[in-house]
Order: C-alpha cells, then sequence, then structure tokens
C-alpha cells in the first residue's frame, strides 16, 4: 500500500480534490498555483467518481464517494482536508427497500443553491437524485423522478444508467436542471414535485428519431449563476446551449474538431466563457490527431480557440471523462483537468498556458477545485452584479432578485 | 461451541476488532444467521448485502467448505457449529 501523505490549508490557499480509479487525492497550493503539495490517497484502491468541498456555514469539509467492487459504495467526509475521515457505520445514501433498487455508484455532489446553505444532492446510478437537508448527516432520494413515467425507458450508457448533472438554479430555489446518461436532460420548476424532459434540439445520433422527448445522452451541463438561464451542454455528439434554462437548445459546435466530449467548466466569472476538450468519436474516445487541446469559447459558443501552450501536441491519446474538469473561482481563474492516463493539468491564466500538476496516478475521473475561504464572487463579478446582469437579461429574474435582496436586507437587520 | 462467522480484516473494524464472531442463537439458515450478525454489529450489513438484501456480487458467503451461490443461496441450510466464511471474491482491476 503506498504511504498516505496530509495536507492542510489556509486561507486564499487552492486545493484541488482528484478523484481516480484507485483513491482520492487533495492537493493544495498558494494563489499563484505553480507548486503543489500532495494529500492522499484516500479511500486506497477504490474508484472515486465524485468529490465537493463545502466551505459554507463555516465548514471545511471534504466529501467524497468510495465505491468498492466488494463492500459496495459510501460516502466519506474529513473536516480536515483527509487527515481523519467519516465513514459512516451505516449507508447514508441507499435506496429504500421497495424501490427495488441498489445503489451501484454515486456519479456527482453537489451543494445546494445559496438559500439552502445545508443542502446537498448526490446523484447516482441507477439514475437518480438524493437529497440532504442537515449538511449530509441523512439522505432520501428524490421519490417523484423514482416514480417518473420515463424511468422505464432509460437505459444505460457505457459508463453506467448515472445521475451525473445536478444544477440547482441560483436565483430560483424550486428550479433545478438534472441530466443522466441515458436519458437526457429533465428540470424541476416545483421544488421537486415535477421534472420535465428538456431535451429540444439536442439530438440522439443513436436511436431512430434524433430529436426525441428524451434518451439523449447527455454528458455535462454547465450554468453560471449570473446568467442562469443560460446553459451548455456536452452531448454524446453534440454541442449546444440554451438562452432559455432549457426549454430548447442551439448547435453551438462551429470550429472544434469533434462534437464529441464528456468533459465541460464554464468560467468562475465570465458567463460566456467555456472550456471543453472534444474527443475523436464515440468508438475512438481520444484527443483528435494526438494532440491534446482545451477548447474555449469566449463568446458563448460564437467561436472557439484550441488552447495548446504546455500541453502535449504529439501522441497525446488522451481521454478526459466528464467529471474530470474543474475551475477555481480566483483572479485569474484556474482551470484544470485530469486524463484517463493519470495526469493532471492545470492553467493559473485562465488556459493561456499549462503545467502537468501530477502524472503517474491512476485514471483520473473527477476533478474539483476551491479557494479557502473564498466564495464564487470576484472583483468582475461580486453578488450585487452578478444579480444585476441577469436581471437586465431577464425580467423575470429581476423580479426574483428584488425579492432576494429584499430577504437578505431583512436578514441581515435581525443579525 | 456453536455457529460462528470468520470475516476478513477489512470488516473487522467495523465489528469491534474481532474477525471471528460466535453467534448467540441457533440459526437454522444463512439468512437467519446474518440476520444474529446484523443484530451484534450493525456496520456489516451495508457492507456485505445493498439495499434489497442480496448479497454483494463480489463477496463469497461459505457455509464450511460450501459456497451458497452454488447451494440455496440465502436458505442454504446451517448444521451446528458451523463455521460461515465471508471471503472477497476475485474481482477488481
Amino acid at each position: 500500500m503506498p504511504a498516505v501523505q496530509h495536507i492542510s490549508a489556509k486561507k486564499s490557499d487552492v486545493i484541488l480534490l482528484v478523484g481516480t480509479m484507485k483513491g482520492a487525492f487533495v492537493l493544495r497550493s498558494n494563489g499563484a498555483r505553480k507548486k503543489w503539495e500532495i494529500g492522499g490517497p484516500y479511500s486506497i484502491g477504490s474508484p472515486v467518481y465524485a468529490m465537493a468541498f463545502d466551505q459554507r456555514q463555516g465548514r471545511q469539509r471534504l466529501w467524497w464517494a468510495q465505491q468498492s467492487f466488494r463492500w459496495g459504495t459510501v460516502l466519506c467526509s474529513s473536516d480536515d482536508f483527509g487527515k481523519t475521515s467519516t465513514e459512516p457505520e451505516t449507508y447514508s445514501v441507499k435506496f429504500p427497500p421497495e424501490s427495488k433498487l441498489a445503489l451501484k455508484n454515486i456519479w456527482q455532489i453537489s451543494l445546494g443553491g445559496p438559500s439552502s446553505p445545508d443542502t446537498l444532492y448526490c446523484g447516482v446510478e441507477p439514475s437518480a437524485l438524493f437529497e440532504s437537508h442537515d449538511a449530509g448527516i441523512t439522505w432520501a432520494p428524490v421519490q417523484s423522478l423514482l416514480d417518473h413515467p420515463h424511468r422505464p425507458k432509460w437505459t444505460p450508457g457505457g459508463g453506467g444508467m448515472c445521475l451525473h448533472t445536478i444544477l440547482p438554479d441560483p436565483v430560483d430555489s424550486r428550479r433545478m436542471m438534472i441530466a443522466m446518461s441515458t436519458g437526457g436532460a429533465y428540470r424541476t420548476d416545483d421544488g421537486g414535485a415535477t421534472w420535465q424532459a428538456r431535451n429540444q434540439g439536442v439530438r440522439a445520433e443513436f436511436l431512430p428519431d434524433k430529436y426525441p422527448e428524451f434518451g439523449q445522452c447527455v454528458h455535462k451541463i454547465v450554468q453560471h449563476p449570473a446568467q442562469p438561464q443560460r446553459l451548455f451542454l456536452q452531448n454524446h455528439w453534440g454541442l449546444y446551449r440554451s438562452d432559455d434554462a432549457g426549454n430548447s437548445w442551439k448547435d453551438i459546435a462551429t470550429g472544434v474538431p469533434s462534437d464529441f466530449g464528456f468533459c465541460m467548466a464554464i468560467h468562475p466569472h465570465e458567463p460566456d466563457t467555456v472550456f471543453i476538450v472534444p474527443i475523436e468519436s464515440d468508438a475512438y474516445r481520444c484527443t483528435p490527431e494526438g494532440k491534446l487541446r482545451v477548447y474555449r469559447t469566449r463568446n458563448a459558443g460564437e467561436s472557439w480557440e484550441p488552447l495548446t501552450r504546455g500541453l502535449p501536441q504529439k501522441n497525446a491519446l488522451e481521454t478526459i471523462v466528464r467529471d474530470a474538469m474543474a475551475t477555481d473561482t480566483c483572479d485569474p481563474a484556474g482551470i484544470y483537468f485530469g486524463t484517463r492516463s493519470g495526469k493532471v493539468y492545470g492553467s493559473s491564466d485562465e488556459g493561456k498556458s499549462w503545467q502537468t500538476i501530477l502524472e503517474g496516478l491512476p485514471a483520473v475521473v473527477c476533478v474539483r477545485a476551491a479557494l479557502i475561504g473564498g466564495s464564487s464572487a470576484s472583483s468582475r463579478t461580486k453578488g450585487r452584479a452578478r444579480n444585476v446582469t441577469a436581471a437586465k437579461k431577464h425580467p423575470a429574474v429581476a423580479k426574483r432578485v428584488a425579492k432576494t435582496a429584499s430577504k437578505k436586507k431583512a436578514h441581515a437587520g435581525r443579525r | 461451541m456453536g455457529v460462528s462467522f470468520r470475516i476478513p480484516s477489512y470488516l473487522a473494524v467495523f465489528a469491534n476488532g474481532l474477525s471471528a464472531i460466535p453467534l448467540p442463537g441457533s440459526p437454522a439458515t444463512v439468512a437467519e444467521a446474518l440476520e444474529d450478525l446484523w443484530q451484534a454489529h450493525p456496520a456489516l450489513r451495508d457492507r456485505i448485502v445493498d439495499e434489497q438484501g442480496e448479497v454483494r456480487v463480489h463477496i463469497n458467503i461459505f457455509v464450511g467448505e460450501e459456497a451458497i451461490r452454488f447451494a440455496d443461496g440465502l436458505k442454504t441450510a446451517v448444521p451446528a457449529n458451523a463455521e460461515l466464511l465471508i471471503v472477497p471474491a476475485v474481482s477488481g482491476g
């Protein structure tokens, strides 16, 4: 067994969470993000498909999903960056007996929206959404999705029947977008009571009807808090944008070597800036032409540019899976991704140049980044400015923002 | 003497460090023996069976030298003084 090392992090440090097929790592750097200390591995030998860092309400809690071929999947946590961890005696994320389902894996751990600071979500395989409203102590499945009439027709993709994307709306607490492979994107507007398929315009290359109501193999959706109506989607064939919260999708695959890919990350401060790594075909699933290129759009998908400085441009047959890319919230923003071949790359200048942070790891399946003590705000998009932008573009948002602002004022008054 | 379980070291952590666990009663089947085991060490349950009570795919349970997978599953009879082995299967990658 490898020797386990630990890191500790202080305010303004950046941590990088790396889930691999043989355990989890926690890396730390200062704001420069040039040198990284390595902590881990944790859950040695276990695939870790999902990680998250919760620093709401004064917490510094690391979450990860430990999957074991033998002992099942359990949600673990640590309040000291992995030095000591909690693996609950009784598994906290599990299906009720009457569902006739059994948990295979946890693919996503997400934090609740701004008005729910103790809420966490897990997206799991077989496709289901679990929620906790007590900061991760107790969990329950969202029954309306278990009972969804489409469920019998959702079918597993190559990775399994997974719910992998969870996007609580940052403004409307009753709205949330989720996505699964295969099945597609679904949205609730009534706090999870009902879910509607939101796949209009997204193609399903592998079905006789190329544009069905549902059944698409969505790989990842991203959203910026300043512009929650606008979403970007990396599909199993297809790259899309929605300007109406997912009601309809527009093809934006112009200037990319392939519209196939898995990962997608949004710039923390620029709602129109998105990063992807195109992959050649669903049969081959490696970077085209042996070149490892991150593609970036800065105009919401009207055009894309390759970012290559510091990335191998020869014999690089790499695969980057759906959750293996992330951004931090620094300014300038850091962008990170990990490969199936066990390398982790990072950029501390928003993609202009890249460095190899780690290599020789087991296959990387999850990357997450966090600024310690930081929020998603920066000098470019601080809270009010973000909301104003959203409100200007969408009158309905303006109404909600006004409500939220008055609530915040009232709350501040009470304090 | 009585019926007892022998569990792998990974699971012993969840059973007060014990790798050999004698059961207080006289279970007639593997299912009953497991219920007795959960009573004594609740943390073992989720690691050995899934939410539907099925033994996890990559875990084998033996009554003596007989794998219950090739006998009567959880209904396999447990003789007096039998030792039940819980063993991780050859799996992984």
